[in-house]
């Protein structure tokens, strides 16, 4: 079986897409889409170090000892989630302030940990790379939509610029908690139904 | 620098009004994947509040006496997940050998518990709020404790929902999120009781 790019792109951006196929790495990221600059920092740098940890362990696989890969891998995560950390203290200190510890849980984010053990445990370094941006963006663009929603309707504004009128009232729920698990649990509802009808139809 | 907050209020505050799993989404990856059962609900919730207690503490000895001192505080991250990684493998072998019965109960989930974001979250909320050790102590209890119950409630719902007609594109997660959705609005309801932050 030989994986190409744009199968891979396809596989990880909507087929088996990580956050609503394999509800991967829903933890630390819910919490940042009341707002839309939040939400595009935190998957980019998560783009960012799912990229880099899977050429790293595709690198290292030889080298790495089956036993203790989890912990190795754990560290290599670490290593990049720190560069991104530093990063976005030095250049974005308000957004890094606003993310708080959920930088330092990317770390703990399954999606990681799950294409570093999945593919590039057994793929090159290139593919590996590009398998790690793919997740990343598939990752990215459901969570736009949900940001995108909730900071519309909870804020009336999209990136910090106010779209809708002075008058409307503000949906306060949005801005809360519950809100990302209605707005994900619909998001995974619409998604499913497009695909079982795909499924239907051939 | 030590905020001023009771700790018997912060034990409570984490366990209702400030949930770490319904109001800070830590802790969702096994949350989804065991909540099927209340057996095994039970078992993570007993091995998520013992694992967060102990490495709390443990963790805020590191920075506290090592970390800052040393000015080394930018490697928290691979030091926090070392202790907690350190912590469980050390619980999983005295469980073993102290109660083969309870190990045989706790024993599977406690590798989970390592890369459960419920643990690093407090760990790092623990070192952002500058909690002191009493504080901490009692803000991981009480986030287990939290943490227990809503994944208790939520194997008991899921029980009554194998029985509920439920469209095809939503069974399994997407109603399972919309169900902590419900589950997160209630517990909104507690914050009126307390507020802490």
């Amino acid at each position: 079986m030989v994986d190409t790019p744009a199968k891979i792109l396809k596989e990880n951006v909507w087929y088996s897409n990580p956050v609503f196929i394999q509800i991967l790495g829903i933890c630390s990221t819910l919490a940042v889409t009341n707002n839309l600059m939040n939400t595009v920092i935190m998957t980019v740098g998560l783009m960012f170090v799912t990229g880099f940890t899977n050429v790293t362990v595709s690198l290292l696989k030889t080298l790495i000892p089956r036993k203790v890969r989890m912990i190795v891998q754990t560290l290599i995560i670490a290593f990049y989630v720190i560069i991104v950390d530093i990063l976005l203290r030095a250049y974005l200190p308000d957004v890094s302030k606003a993310l708080g510890p959920y930088v330092g849980l990317i770390i703990t984010n399954c999606i990681i940990m799950g294409r570093a053990e999945a593919f590039a445990q057994s793929n090159g370094p290139l593919l590996s790379f590009w398998d790690g941006i793919t997740s990343g963006l598939g990752y990215m663009w459901v969570l736009m939509i949900i940001a995108f929603i909730r900071e519309l309707l909870g804020f009336g504004t999209l990136f910090g610029f106010p779209v809708l009128p002075a008058g409307m009232t503000h949906w306060t729920i949005m801005v809360m908690a519950p809100s990302a698990f209605f707005l994900l649990g619909t998001f995974i509802w619409v998604a499913k139904s497009i695909m079982l009808k795909a499924e239907g139809g051939k | 620098m030590v905020p001023d907050i009771n700790p018997f209020v912060l034990f409570f505050a984490s366990i209702f009004t400030s949930n770490i799993l319904l109001a800070n989404f830590l802790g969702m990856c096994s949350f989804i994947s065991i909540s099927k059962d209340m057996k095994s609900a039970n078992g993570l919730g007993l091995a998520v509040t013992v694992v967060l207690a102990l490495t709390s503490m443990l963790n805020w000895v590191v920075l506290k006496y090592v970390l800052v001192p040393l000015n080394l505080l930018y490697l928290r991250y691979i030091i926090f997940i070392i202790v907690i990684a350190a912590t469980v493998q050390v619980l999983e072998m005295v469980i073993d050998r102290v109660s083969p019965a309870l190990y045989m109960a706790l024993g599977i989930f406690l590798p989970l518990i390592t890369v459960n974001c419920a643990i690093l979250g407090v760990a790092l909320f623990m070192q952002i709020r500058n909690y002191n050790f009493i504080q901490t102590v009692l803000f991981a209890t009480g986030s287990g404790l939290g943490w227990w119950l809503a994944i208790l409630a939520l194997a008991a719902i899921q029980k009554k929902l194998l029985k509920a007609p439920v469209p095809a594109g939503l069974k399994g997660p997407g109603i399972t999120l919309i169900t902590i959705g419900f589950m997160a609005m209630a517990f909104i309801g507690f914050s009126g009781m307390l507020s802490v932050q």
